[in-house]
């Protein structure tokens, strides 16, 4: 077996902190759920749109440790995300999709 | 689908092995992370033509059901959120994994198991709901795609389920070859992905209505 | 004790004596020489070799397609092929060729050659290497299967609905395509993931990325464009299969099905496809030119980005095969300038070539003649997909011979005569035999006059309106004169057997030097990069010691210095170069252990494969396969333990490699 030299400090978090980066996400699950129970009327879909970026921002960089990794892991990862946004925008935007 | 599971097996599994860690490399970094990370990069476009496929088809329901009409937000929501909380048990066990705590890092592991296999199990439910409401596969070009998607991700959770049970079981017959901190954390890469992208399809297919 | 075999060229390399065993039953295997060491190797360079015999052995398979093809179309009325038939022929030609020569043999030139140029000893994932190919191999078997189980795929290499349907294409030749594609599809991503993984961690002290071999350059872009493509085409064939299996309509209009969806899929991915076919050949040719013209690249930063550039505009581009399908005018505007864009980094690259060649002392062996033909053939095919980006021009051209023309000029003049430069230029490292040059002569000249006698007439075929799916043609509608469809489609079929005998050529002069080829120096074409700074062929460890790289073209710099009035002239041979590294050898190199399990997981591919075809259980039963391969490679080091080693390793100076 090879020595484990890993600290926690190297992904800087202790567990305490997951704990609440669980409930901020858990927080922003239940005003989620809520959108569909209350009318926000034109401020719906971006509302809906900004959580579920804001939640998938933070397991990605808290919980998968992008934020304290190399950037080329971020670029790598990234890079796919943002190309299959752009590739599949244009292409439903082809079908006239968000018209 | 089991072709996925083949592919994911693979990468993690070559990943249990050749792990001299990122000491010797150029970046220094470890080539087992690099290469999850390219491989979750390739992953966004696979789960993006999906939910692309499904934009495009969700309003063609044909005879069958609406999306409106089957979908049961509430119980949704709950499996949503367990699954949201497995990311955290998993955070949990690797954070055990490299303090070299055994203990915690087999029990946040299998309760990371748990909580998927209860969110795979909520899955099955609501997919056997859907069919007697006249849902079924072929019914319209909406509950092939929709079936496509969330099936797709539903067998990418039950891959990550046998990987986390077979590495618990691995570590305590303590075969794991290599750094086994650094497989957890492998696995654990692989789980919060298939979180991401639920809480993508929990946004855009369940919330937002067609 | 198991017998211990040492592999015979290098006594530093231990070979693995008292294995542990896996799953409590299984011994890995210790084989260094015979069929055992092959089929459970990982070593990068047999693995490349292997990937390379495979895809020329499916070159030959879709070049005896072709010529049929060109058999049924010499004459009117062609008797040769029936209708059903002939669209077998077309479909798996392209197929082979697009996915199982050309894709592969770059793979194999990749696997060999990347390691070599960035001073690695292995890639970063040795076994996955090898899953990667069985993968592939076993995929493009399963793919050729339907031959004889039915018929094969029929409905053209893209595979538009509604010809992909149950309806216009009964047999189980789609199933066969769709789920032998999926195959060789996961063999290109695990590819993609363990070499751009290899190129960025893996490099030798002092390898900065700009000090990377073109050749490696243009592979990782490549290796970047499959990693986020190849997941598109995985997607579509998924519905495709979903559709012809288990009754879903994705792609049939009368359900409502959007047929463009397809389209759109396959193009994503096919338009990247087009650059991971043609940028590895862009590489070898970068690495060919400088050396025949003693001379460095010129603008090798410009080189580096164009590539870059191609990769990312790739993306951009992939509507401009569908301007005939009703875009609407907003979507064929933009296509059509992203189009014209792309052309502009594919420009540079020419340029620079040129610019390289310029002035240079050049040497006119096979594999500069073949770069300096790529040049040539490929603007021309370049030229004629500019025409392309031109929307009222395009739907004239689309689905005419023309395109043909288009294509095998940038793929067959493009793509293959880059991998062929890069046989003839790499032959003596792999093989440590040069290839008999005035028979590659010969084969270089057929196969420039043949692919243009059967290519150039397609032009004007295409433009006079033949389609390009046609099984028959009749004297009545043939036209008269010059432009006449008998005259050019017999000249086109003289062409093809031309171009087959230029091929023929190359396989005898295989089997000559074989036999009886001269043995290459160390250094036959006083190179420039690093892999050339090793034995031929190679050590199973490839570099003694690891070298310290501190110049673009660093083994030309140790053997070449400034002298005082600014001449670069020969201060030492290649052998005194290899000497250093030999004298600073490092005494223990624990190379990656062979292992079974990447052949028994790539196996239980297509066992599920056929399974989703024909019965279900079967399918259970690859995925038992698959499983129990996981495990075992999950459980088995990829290097076996230090006291698996015969002497058992008690010293502290052990090198570790993967």
């Amino acid at each position: 077996m090879t020595t484990e030299i890993h600290t926690t400090t190297e992904h800087g978090m202790s567990n305490a902190g997951y704990v609440r980066i669980a409930a901020i996400l858990a927080a922003i699950t239940a005003l989620e759920v809520a959108t569909y129970y209350i009318d926000l009327g034109a401020l719906f879909l971006p509302s809906l749109l900004i959580m579920m970026a804001v939640k998938f921002y933070i397991v990605v960089s808290f919980f998968m440790h992008l934020r304290y990794e190399s950037k080329l892991f971020s670029w790598v990862f990234y890079a796919g995300l943002f190309l299959a946004m752009t590739v599949y925008g244009i292409f439903l935007a082809t079908f006239h999709f968000f018209s | 689908m089991w072709f996925t599971l083949a592919e994911h097996a693979v990468l993690t599994a070559d990943s249990h092995a050749d792990s001299h860690g990122g000491a010797h490399t150029s970046t220094g970094l470890s080539n087992n992370k690099l290469g999850m990370w390219l491989f979750l990069g390739s992953e966004c476009l696979l789960f993006g033509g999906l939910i692309s496929t499904y934009m495009l088809y969700r309003g063609r329901v044909g005879e069958g059901p609406r999306p409106s009409q089957v979908f049961d937000i509430p119980f949704t929501s709950v499996s949503s959120f367990v699954l949201l909380m497995s990311s955290l048990t998993m955070v949990l066990a690797v954070s055990a994994a490299h303090k070299g705590d055994d203990r915690n890092t087999y029990l946040w592991t299998t309760i990371t198991a748990l909580l998927g296999a209860t969110f795979v199990g909520g899955q099955v439910y609501e997919f056997t709901a859907f069919y007697n409401e006249g849902m079924g596969f072929t019914t319209s070009l909406f509950s092939s795609s929709f079936y496509v998607l969330t099936g797709f991700h539903g067998v990418h959770v039950t891959v990550g389920i046998i990987m986390l049970m077979s590495i618990v079981g691995i570590m305590k017959r303590s075969k794991v070859p290599g750094s086994k901190s650094e497989t957890v954390e492998m696995i654990g890469l692989y789980w919060h992905f298939v979180d991401v992208v639920w809480i993508i399809i929990f946004t855009l297919i369940y919330l937002i209505p067609a | 004790m198991t017998n211990i075999e040492r592999p015979t060229s290098a006594s530093e390399v231990a070979a693995v004596a008292t294995p542990s065993t896996s799953l409590g039953a299984l011994k890995r295997p210790v084989a260094s020489t015979g069929w055992k060491s092959w089929l459970f190797t990982v070593d990068h360079k047999k693995l490349g070799i292997m990937y390379s015999a495979a895809a020329l052995f499916f070159f030959i398979v879709g070049g005896l397609e072709a010529v049929l093809i060109r058999l049924q179309l010499a004459a009117p009325n062609g008797k040769i092929l029936n209708a059903d038939l002939y669209n077998q022929m077309f479909t798996m030609h392209a197929t082979t060729m697009v996915f199982l020569f050309v894709m592969p043999m770059a793979a194999g030139l990749a696997n060999y050659f990347i390691p070599l140029q960035i001073g690695a000893r292995d890639v970063a994932f040795p076994r996955i290497n090898a899953f990667s190919f069985w993968a592939f191999l076993f995929g493009g078997i399963f793919l050729n299967l339907a031959w004889f189980l039915g018929g094969a795929a029929d409905g053209g290499w893209f595979m538009y609905a509604p010809n992909s349907g149950p309806v216009f294409s009964p047999s189980h030749g789609v199933d066969f395509w769709a789920l032998g594609l999926q195959i060789t599809g996961i063999a290109s991503l695990a590819g993609a993931v363990n070499l751009i993984t290899t190129v960025l961690n893996m490099r030798a002290p002092g390898m900065k990325l700009m000090r990377m071999p073109i050749f490696t350059w243009m592979q990782l872009v490549v290796q970047f464009l499959l990693l986020f493509a190849v997941p598109v085409i995985t997607v579509a064939l998924f519905l495709l299969s979903f559709q012809r299996n288990f009754g879903a309509t994705f792609f049939d209009v009368s359900a409502g099905a959007d047929p463009l969806l397809w389209q759109h899929l396959f193009w994503i991915f096919g338009h990247p496809e087009v650059y991971i076919l043609i940028l590895p050949s862009f590489g070898v040719i970068s690495e060919v030119l400088p050396v025949f013209s003693r001379k460095p690249l010129f603008g090798y930063p410009f080189v580096v980005f164009s590539g870059a550039a191609i990769g990312f505009v790739g993306w951009g581009v992939w509507a401009h095969h569908m301007f005939a399908s009703g875009l609407g005018p907003v979507s064929v505007a933009v296509f059509s300038i992203s189009t014209m864009a792309i052309a502009v980094p594919t420009g540079v690259k020419i340029v620079n070539w040129t610019m390289t060649i310029w002035g240079g002392k050049l040497q006119f062996t096979v594999a500069m003649k073949f770069a300096v033909g790529l040049i040539v053939l490929f603007t021309i095919g370049g030229l004629s997909g500019v025409t392309h980006s031109v929307a009222p021009s395009d739907t004239q051209q689309t689905d005419t011979y023309y395109i043909v023309a288009h294509f095998h000029y940038v793929l067959f003049g493009g793509a293959i005569f880059g991998l062929f430069s890069g046989f003839y230029y790499w032959w003596p490292k792999v093989f440590g035999k040069l290839l008999n040059e005035k028979l590659g002569t010969w084969n270089f000249w057929m196969m420039v006059i043949g692919m243009n006698m059967t290519f150039g007439p397609m032009h004007i075929l295409g433009l006079q309106g033949q389609p390009r799916r046609m099984y028959q043609w009749t004297e009545a509608r043939a036209g008269e004169g010059f432009f006449n469809f008998g005259f050019w489609n017999m000249f086109a079929s003289i062409g093809s057997l031309v171009l087959t005998t230029g091929v023929l050529l190359f396989l005898i002069n295989i089997v000559i030097t074989a036999r009886n080829g001269k043995v290459s120096p160390l250094d036959p074409w006083d190179a420039r990069s690093l892999e050339w700074m090793t034995t031929n062929p190679p050590k199973e460890h490839n570099f003694d010691s690891i070298p310290t790289i501190s110049h673009l073209d660093e083994f030309f710099h140790r053997k070449y210095e400034e002298d005082a009035n600014g001449q670069m002239v020969k201060v030492k041979t290649a052998e005194q170069v290899l000497k250093e590294l030999e004298d600073n050898a490092d005494a223990h190199i624990h190379m990656p252990s062979p292992s079974y399990w990447p052949i028994v997981l790539a196996a239980g591919l297509p066992v599920i494969a056929f399974g989703m075809i024909y019965s279900i259980p079967i399918a259970i039963f690859g995925g038992v396969i698959v499983l129990f391969g996981c495990y075992g490679w999950a459980i088995e080091p990829s290097t076996a333990p230090d006291d698996d080693f015969d002497p058992p390793a008690t010293t502290k100076d052990v090198v570790h490699v993967g």
